[in-house]
């Protein structure tokens, strides 16, 4: 039987030519928007992959919502795979899928299994999550039950392998709430989300890492999650892939625009294979198709004018553990995971019951919440309370703080701050460089570019 | 409960048009005087995953006094609504951002209403409602009209608006 290569192949060919791929994040409720947004993401000048994000109704199983939305003409934040017909999608996909544009389902549900149904039933064989980070992110269904529903889905999708197809699956466990949580525990999950994939039947896998506030520690996270997917995956596909920051964004359209071109920057300069953008209305709103274009274009230019590592087309499969903070960390948090159990799900849920994994902020009743975190002065992310976790905090002063509302909007903003400031000091020493500007007040828009 | 400073929500002067914030003052508390802690609960609607949002919510409400009962993530409209009965807050501040608010919250302050013994109990709710950045003009009216007592779409001016109304909460004993 013929193998149809997928989105793993596609990648490692990108690879082969030095070329980063770039995807958005894209859905849309109507199909034939949807089918438009990746025609208009094939089209791009770049390497690129289509995305079908799914919406919220669907997400948390409330089927009846997604009809009601689609009936009343009420918008929905995705598309809807479980409940348009297999004819709707397949035709939305008609003549679209082929070797040369692998399309990717990005949802976000502890419940995938109706999901992973309607992606078997279209041949849609590329799709994201985990069983923590679909989990503890995005609702209450209890760790134990994602746990399972994740075995049962990644077994069933690993079987698409069976049709002669290639299913692929990425952690999204690299992400984690999309901000404030220290790179090594996002690496740490990244690889054991991984290590669960390949324990359910996937062989080709790719690892997550989320932009987060400091560029040279998210350099080390990079080089930190390669390693160890190098030690501990074995001979399988697997590559990195890149989030462009998934947290707070800035407000300008500058701002936006400079964290991205270094979210691509980064991607180059460390190897990752893949990297996925977010556009200038992500403080905003969902954006349309012509935004998500402008980011792809503006992050593959990005992209070709940064240097490339020596070797990068060709990486050493097995590199020198990095001597990093981020990689003991990381290290030590996957070991003492993995020492629980010898099943990766149920070192998973031992872990987070015993406070071995524990997430900064994170309300969900199966996290401990005994972890937080803080920015320190050269903008890395770091432990002020480690909780049970097998690392140490940084910061001694930091301990028992009890944060105001003020000094947490102000870590969530870190970024975003950052970026709007320089694009407004461009602006000024551009268009007034004798006036002394303040700063604008946090939540306002104000676009340099626009004035 | 009779909340004297009350404004019906269909009042024209409701909708301040500079921005669309919209406040109904719950009840103000002319004399100033001590008051025991009031309870809030804070919550989003039931498909809306953010937190971000309600942790950051439950300290501004501490600040000011308050204690905060926050339910999470994708809460139902059943769990409200029992969560409503078992705590007895004097508050609901619904909090939303990924787009499913508007009509999430309509459905919610619907079943919130049928509901007697919860008919006194002002709701809330903010953040980013619709998809549309923020700029349907019809949005606010259309959630009061359904019975929330305040409206606090996402914009600079919308905090000030909901920490000003919630100084001047009463606590449910005087209720
Ligand atoms: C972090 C984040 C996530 C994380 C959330 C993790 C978690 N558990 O919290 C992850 C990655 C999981 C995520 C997922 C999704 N997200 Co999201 N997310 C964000 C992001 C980047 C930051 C949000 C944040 O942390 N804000 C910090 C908090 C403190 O601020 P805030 O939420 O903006 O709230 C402020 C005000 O709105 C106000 N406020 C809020 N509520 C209330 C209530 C009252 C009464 C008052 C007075 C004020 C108030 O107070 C806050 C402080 O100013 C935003 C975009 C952005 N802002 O940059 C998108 C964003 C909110 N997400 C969005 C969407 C659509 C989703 C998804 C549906 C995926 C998708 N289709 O793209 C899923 C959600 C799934 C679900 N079931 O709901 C959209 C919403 C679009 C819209 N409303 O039109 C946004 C705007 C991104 C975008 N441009 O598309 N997301």
């Amino acid at each position: 039987m013929n193998t149809v290569a997928g989105l793993g192949e596609f990648v490692a060919r990108a690879r082969d030519r030095g070329e980063l791929v770039v995807q958005p994040r894209m859905g849309f409720a109507d199909p034939e928007r949807m089918r438009e947004g990746l025609l208009a993401t094939r089209d791009v000048d770049a390497t690129t992959i289509g995305t079908i994000t799914l919406d919220s109704y669907t997400r948390v199983g409330d089927l009846r919502a997604a009809e009601d939305a689609l009936a009343a003409g009420e918008g929905l934040n995705g598309y809807p795979i479980v409940t348009h017909s297999p004819q709707t999608t397949d035709q939305l996909l008609s003549g679209l899928l082929s070797e040369d544009f692998p399309v990717q389902v990005r949802h976000g549900s502890a419940r995938p299994l109706d999901i992973f149904a309607a992606l078997a039933r279209s041949r849609l064989t590329a799709t994201e999550g985990g069983p923590v980070s679909y989990c503890l992110p995005y609702g209450r269904v209890p760790l134990r039950e994602s746990v399972q529903n994740w075995s049962r889905s990644c077994e069933l999708f690993a079987r698409l392998g069976d049709l002669g197809l290639r299913p692929h699956l990425e952690t999204f466990g690299g992400c984690m709430l999309g901000q404030l949580c220290p790179p090594g525990e996002l690496v740490a999950l990244s690889v054991l989300e991984a290590l669960f994939f390949r324990a359910h039947g996937l062989r080709s896998i790719s690892l997550s890492y989320a932009q987060q506030t400091h560029p040279g520690q998210d350099a080390e996270a990079l080089e930190a999650l390669r390693s160890l997917a190098g030690e501990l995956l074995g001979p399988i596909d697997w590559h990195v892939v890149l989030y462009a920051y998934m947290g707070v964004f800035p407000l300008t359209e500058s701002g936006a625009g400079a964290l991205m071109d270094d979210a691509a920057a980064l991607a180059v300069r460390t190897g990752t294979e893949r990297l996925i953008v977010k556009t200038v209305v992500e403080s905003l709103r969902i954006p349309t198709i012509a935004e998500n274009v402008r980011s792809l274009r503006a992050a593959a230019v990005a992209a070709r004018r940064t240097p490339r590592p020596i070797g990068a087309r060709r990486p050493d499969p097995a590199p020198p553990s990095p001597q990093t903070e981020v990689y003991y960390e990381a290290r030590a948090i996957v070991d003492a995971v993995l020492d629980l159990d010898e099943d990766p799900g149920n070192a998973l849920l031992k872990a987070f019951d015993r406070g071995i994994l524990d997430i900064p902020y994170c309300l969900h009743p199966d996290n401990r919440g005994r972890t937080s975190s803080y920015i320190d002065d050269s903008g890395r992310l770091r432990w002020a309370e480690t909780g049970d976790l097998p690392v140490r905090p940084c910061a001694a002063g930091q301990k028992n703080k009890t944060v105001t509302s003020s000094e947490f909007q102000e870590a969530l903003t870190y970024v975003s701050r950052k970026y709007d400031a320089q694009a407004y000091d461009t602006q000024c020493s551009a268009v007034c460089d004798t006036e002394q500007h303040p700063l604008p007040p946090p939540g306002r828009r104000t676009d340099p570019r626009g004035t | 409960m009779n909340l004297p400073g009350a404004v019906s929500p269909t009042d024209p002067d409701l909708v301040s048009t500079g921005h669309r914030a919209v406040a109904v003052s719950p009840g103000a508390e002319p004399d100033g005087s001590r008051r025991p802690r009031r309870k809030v609960l804070v919550t989003t609607v039931s498909s809306d995953a953010h937190t971000w949002n309600l942790v950051f919510l439950q300290k501004v409400i501490e600040e000011l006094g308050c204690d905060v009962v926050n339910l999470g993530p994708c809460v139902p409209d059943d769990l409200l609504v029992s969560a409503c009965l078992e705590h007895r807050p004097d508050l609901v501040v619904v909090s939303s951002v990924n787009g499913h608010g508007h009509q999430d919250g309509l459905r919610l302050i619907r079943r919130v209403s049928e509901r007697s013994e919860l008919s006194h109990l002002p709701f809330v709710i903010g953040g980013k409602l619709g998809m549309d950045g923020g700029e349907d003009e019809d949005r606010p009216a259309q959630l009061l009209r359904a019975g929330f007592r305040g409206v606090f779409e996402d914009n600079p001016a919308s905090l000030s608006l909901f920490r000003s109304f919630l100084a001047q909460l009463p606590s449910g004993s005087e209720l």
